[in-house]
């Protein structure tokens, strides 16, 4: 019988089909094509990507590589820190599931990056959020907020790791494809850090953690490469997975005791594509091959057949190559924290991936083939008919406020934006706390954590992914996306030292959209090569899309710097009056994308702001000499909302008010004093200075060139009544608990 | 002098409660929740989490384990025990203190740097503090609304066996303000709020519960 | 295996928060007619033989366990009618 095999419904085109029929020299089991279609997925393989993501490592100089132990292709970068210590991070996106059941798609999400980092060798110490909704006002847009954060906060809170930084952000082009970004960074040691390679004929394989169920088959495949219709979720089946942070809490608890141990060989995560996706990488990383009894998976659902046990993506399993004269203790400690563990199979030295059902062989592959010989894709793509339109629509036709009157009205209007508003509503649903090592989370605008509690040696991450900008220009938008990231670490005073991605775009079968990931791609390697910045390891997800409206090109970039010691850093609002505000760095006429084109006339055109790397890179290091020496009580980076957001938050912050005046920079940049407040101009940051440390403070920064600019004073008693208040000349006076009502007052509005 | 911390699978800030302890100037000993053993120690702190995952209620599995077995054997002889958020919950389930611990009224989970006034310090963990003292410590959590009837919740005023109070608002539901109780002789205290997360410079709100600890370590005469 | 299934109720004097939230959740829906809401907890657990002994020791597991009594009333334990086979 010659009947067709349902590689359609798979998820398979015919030339990836024939492409298998080619590999194999017959028609593959449905075990295999199982195994194919999850394995041979966008999600998985990156074959729309790949030609371009080579960029990464092509642009990676040899100096760039000096402090990583390992790099893109292993599961996460790790780097060295210092002392015998080192990090591990990567950021990765959960956005479909989110969107169809926002709660266990958020939670899965936390789930499957905390186990990449595990997977490492590394104790996961932090995660980070960057999650993108719909139009705040729409009526579906609470019940994903709703879920998601609930989602990312219990998971992360019942794992006991902090949530130490990230973004929310609001636009209706993510209204039926909300974007689910987390960051998890780990710490090791050099010499626990494990690979993820099959290695020595006779070592056994592993699967432990909880059992197989039918959950998320397919998610990879047929969930992931899917545009939402309009009308909703897709027809098939959907497939969320359900996590259980629980059993993830004791497998992390019982993977640092194997790894402390040393009776781990070589581990890796069951994420997307679970066993397909285990098996086939490790036997193709390793001696080649690998042979495994599937019937000997401990099942949730005895009714599971062989191809679903492969595509199953049940939560919290891993899966270890243990030398057989390891393996009691192994399954000593597992069984100490109530962990199952099950010998599956073993490395073989055929070259071939077997496995078998009962006896009978369902698998027969050569792993390479699944695992990274997949198809790839040079999609075409073409610069959009309307890119010019837009770059021409430029924000000099919108209307201004006329008056003070009106810049004040403005002000309080910006502040409660939903672009931003206080994310209190979300952030106070996240443990900060445990493992007490969080030197600064939320308000703060990158999270701290210190490393080694003997030195205070740390290190400093910053989660960035700003959509409107990559809209207006790809390519740009994304090296901003990871200089607002670089500038945020830096304000920490450490030194940026490696990259991850999460580049989240429309469908690669769109030309315009897949023009707008290659640009994506090539303007993030170029900055990274240009800062001296490796892409450790990242993620790609496409086809985010509604029905034929895709997302805004949202490339998150995670920048993580070290500190010497965590301690240097100082708080992004001041909480000491009397100190001189200086604005450093200049500000062009630049309000394209700007927050404030968008919340006051819905506008977005014209051309990004400006890129200037060597003035990041001037700046950063200014702030880092001020910092190691004292000289600075406060620094905020300057970034979405320009200076109104700065000063407003930094007021906010301890409750301190300011008395400001902007007449100066307005006149030494050629800008107005709107430009001013609302620009996004790159490479600028507010600090406070103690009066007796101002003179050291301008030397430090004028002996390297950074413009600055005294523009005013911090003050909690402004006004003739003594209530705080900050005031600017030329807006008028806001009082701290008018502008706390307009910033604080808009999720809890919205959300409750 | 030796403080225990207990490890139940899913507790998360048994790390943080020893570290509390050894910067208080004891030395933490680690406890294994299925070691009926408490190894010598002269106080337990049971520290706060989601022990076997907050299945069932929170702390109702915890409650049995066989070093709860020893701990509720120590406690009713004298020995000092603090109970901290699901440590708290746990002392509840095993009814070392009186009430139980609810869902927040307002269902969500909540991390907040919260305000405390300590209202009795004749207990072995609150004993440095000055009466009334106002203090701030993370509070974090999504059960822990402090419930009891009407019965027990006067009897707990009426001797004076509330030992901390919330301040600026009532963050979670629980009755009466109450953010922790002691049992009748001051041996026994449970906390929601996390003192833990509040004994190091730069890394938490404040030090203020640093004096949690080192009270355990000074004996004094009267409690 | 015979099952007996114990139902557990929060005390009706306490607040019950989940349940006022499934509550304005169903008149958000337009269920109209429906009041208050109280949730509570239902077990199914499998016994070797449906004996009276078997149902007492239910019955303890059910106080000791299954619900804390401070703030928790078992309002029922019932064995389950066998399935019968089609």
């Amino acid at each position: 019988m010659t009947a067709e095999q349902p590689y359609a419904a798979l998820g398979l085109t015919r030339g990836e089909y024939e492409r298998i029929l080619g590999i194999l020299g017959r028609r593959p089991t449905t075990p295999e094509l199982a195994m194919y279609s999850v394995m041979w997925s966008e999600h998985c393989s990156y074959k729309s990507s790949k030609v371009h993501l080579r960029q990464f490592g092509e642009k990676t100089t040899e100096a760039m590589g000096s402090r990583l132990l390992a790099g893109i292709g292993e599961q996460a970068g790790v780097i060295d820190i210092g002392d015998g210590w080192a990090v591990t991070f990567k950021a990765e996106s959960h956005n479909h599931p989110s969107f169809l059941e926002p709660y266990q798609g958020a939670a899965t999400g936390v789930g499957g990056i905390v186990r990449d980092i595990l997977a490492m060798g590394a104790r996961p110490v932090a995660v980070m959020d960057s999650l993108r909704f719909g139009g705040i006002d729409h009526p579906d847009t609470a019940r994903v907020v709703h879920g998601v954060v609930a989602g990312v906060g219990s998971y992360a809170n019942c794992l006991g790791l902090p949530t130490i930084g990230g973004e929310v952000g609001f636009d209706p082009s993510y209204q039926g494809n909300p974007l689910v970004n987390v960051l998890c960074v780990g710490v090791l040691r050099h010499e626990d850090m494990q690979r993820a390679h099959a290695r020595g004929s006779g070592n056994l394989v592993v699967l432990f953690g909880s059992r197989t169920g039918g959950d998320g088959i397919g998610g990879v495949s047929v969930l992931a490469s899917e545009t939402f219709g309009s009308e909703g979720p897709p027809a098939k089946r959907p497939a969320v997975q359900v996590g259980d942070p629980f059993a993830e809490k004791v497998l992390i608890e019982s993977c640092v005791e194997l790894f402390a141990a040393g009776v781990v060989a070589a581990i890796q995560d069951l994420g997307g594509a679970g066993l397909s996706c285990a098996t086939s990488e490790l036997a193709a990383a390793g001696d080649g091959g690998m042979r495994v009894a599937l019937d000997r998976v401990p099942l949730r659902d005895p009714s599971l057949s062989p191809a679903e046990i492969l595509m199953s993506e049940s939560q919290e399993r891993m899966m270890a190559i243990v030398r057989p004269a390891d393996l009691d203790a192994f399954l000593a400690i597992t069984g100490r924290w109530d962990v199952e563990a099950t010998v599956i199979g073993e490395v073989t030295g055929t070259g071939r991936l077997q496995i078998t059902w009962h006896g009978e062989t369902v698998v027969d592959v050569p792993p390479r083939t699944v695992a990274h010989d997949g198809p790839v894709y040079d999609r075409p793509y073409a610069r959009p008919s309307a890119a010019d339109a837009i770059a021409a629509d430029t924000p000099a036709r919108l209307s201004r406020p006329a008056d003070e009157h009106e810049l004040r009205a403005m002000w309080l209007r910006l502040i409660a934006s939903p672009s931003l508003c206080s994310r209190a509503w979300v952030t106070d649903q996240y443990d900060r706390y445990v493992l007490g090592n969080t030197a600064a989370s939320r308000p703060e605008r990158a999270g701290v954590v210190r490393v080694d509690p003997a030195t205070a040696r740390g290190v400093a991450l910053a989660l960035r992914g700003p959509g409107r900008f990559t809209a207006l220009d790809p390519y740009m938008g994304a090296q901003l996306a990871f200089v607002e990231a670089f500038r945020a670490v830096g304000c920490t005073g450490a030194e940026p030292v490696a990259v991850t991605d999460c580049l989240n775009a429309g469908s690669p079968e769109e030309p315009g959209s897949m023009w707008a990931l290659a640009e994506v791609i090539r303007g993030l390697a170029d900055i990274c090569q240009a800062a001296a910045v490796p892409v450790t390891g990242g993620n790609v997800s496409l086809y985010n899309a509604t029905g034929d409206v895709s997302v805004l090109p949202t490339p998150t970039v995670g920048v993580l710097g070290v500190l010497d010691d965590v301690g240097l850093a100082v708080p992004s609002g001041w909480s000491a009056p009397g100190a001189a505000i200086y604005l450093v760095g200049v500000t062009r006429d630049e309000l394209a994308g700007s927050a404030w084109a968008w919340e006051e006339h819905a506008h977005l055109g014209g051309v990004p702001p400006l890129m200037d790397l060597p003035a990041e890179r001037v700046l950063a290091s200014a702030l880092r000499a001020c910092l190691r020496d004292g000289l600075v009580d406060a620094v905020r980076d300057i970034a979405e909302g320009g200076l109104l957001s700065a000063l407003s938050e930094a007021c906010l912050r301890f409750g301190v008010g300011a008395r400001v005046w902007l007449a100066e920079v307005c006149e030494r940049d050629g800008v107005d004093l709107l430009t001013v407040l609302v620009g996004e101009s790159v490479a600028r940051a507010l600090v406070a200075v103690p009066r007796s440390e101002e003179i050291r403070f301008t030397d430090v920064l004028s002996a390297r060139g950074v413009p600055h600019a005294r523009i005013g004073v911090t003050d909690d008693a402004g006004g003739t009544d003594g209530v705080p208040a900050l005031d600017v000349a030329g807006v008028g006076v806001i009082t701290l608990a008018e502008l706390a009502a307009a910033h604080q007052g808009t999720l809890p509005h919205h959300f409750g | 002098m030796r403080i225990g911390v207990v490890t139940f699978p899913g507790s998360l800030d048994d790390t943080d409660a020893a570290r509390a302890v050894t910067l208080a100037g004891g030395e933490a000993v680690r406890l294994w929740h299925a070691d009926a053993d408490l190894h010598g120690v002269a106080a337990v702190i049971l520290p706060g989490g989601f022990s076997y995952g907050d299945y069932l209620r929170c702390g109702a599995i915890a409650r049995f384990a066989p070093v709860m077995t020893e701990v509720i054997r120590a406690a009713r002889g004298g020995m000092p025990v603090l109970g901290i958020c699901n440590g708290f919950q746990i002392l509840c389930e095993a009814h070392l203190l009186p009430g139980a611990l609810v869902r927040n009224d307002h269902r969500r989970f909540a991390c907040l740097d919260q305000r405390l006034r300590i209202e009795r310090t004749a207990t072995a963990w609150t004993h440095s503090y000055e009466i009334g003292a106002e203090i701030t410590i993370p509070l974090k959590n999504g059960e822990g609304a402090y419930v009891a009837d009407e019965v027990t919740l006067d009897a707990l005023a009426a001797e004076g066996r509330v030992v901390a109070r919330y301040l600026g608002g009532n963050p979670n539901g629980s009755r009466r303000d109450i953010a922790g109780v002691c049992d009748p002789t001051g041996r026994i205290v449970g906390l929601m709020p996390h003192p833990e997360h509040a004994v190091e410079p730069g890394f938490g709100p404040s030090t203020d519960g640093l004096a949690f600890f080192t009270s355990a370590l000074r004996r004094t005469g009267s409690q | 295996m015979p099952r007996v299934v114990v139902e557990v109720m929060p005390k009706p004097e306490l607040l019950d928060p989940q349940g006022a939230a499934v509550a304005a959740a169903l008149a958000r829906l337009g269920y109209a007619g429906t009041g208050a809401v109280r949730q509570g907890k239902r077990f199914e657990i499998e016994v070797a033989d449906a004996t009276p002994q078997a149902l007492a020791g239910i019955r303890r597991a059910a106080a000791e366990l299954l619900s804390n009594p401070v703030i928790e009333d078992v309002v029922s334990v019932d064995l389950l009618p066998e399935r019968v086979a089609p």
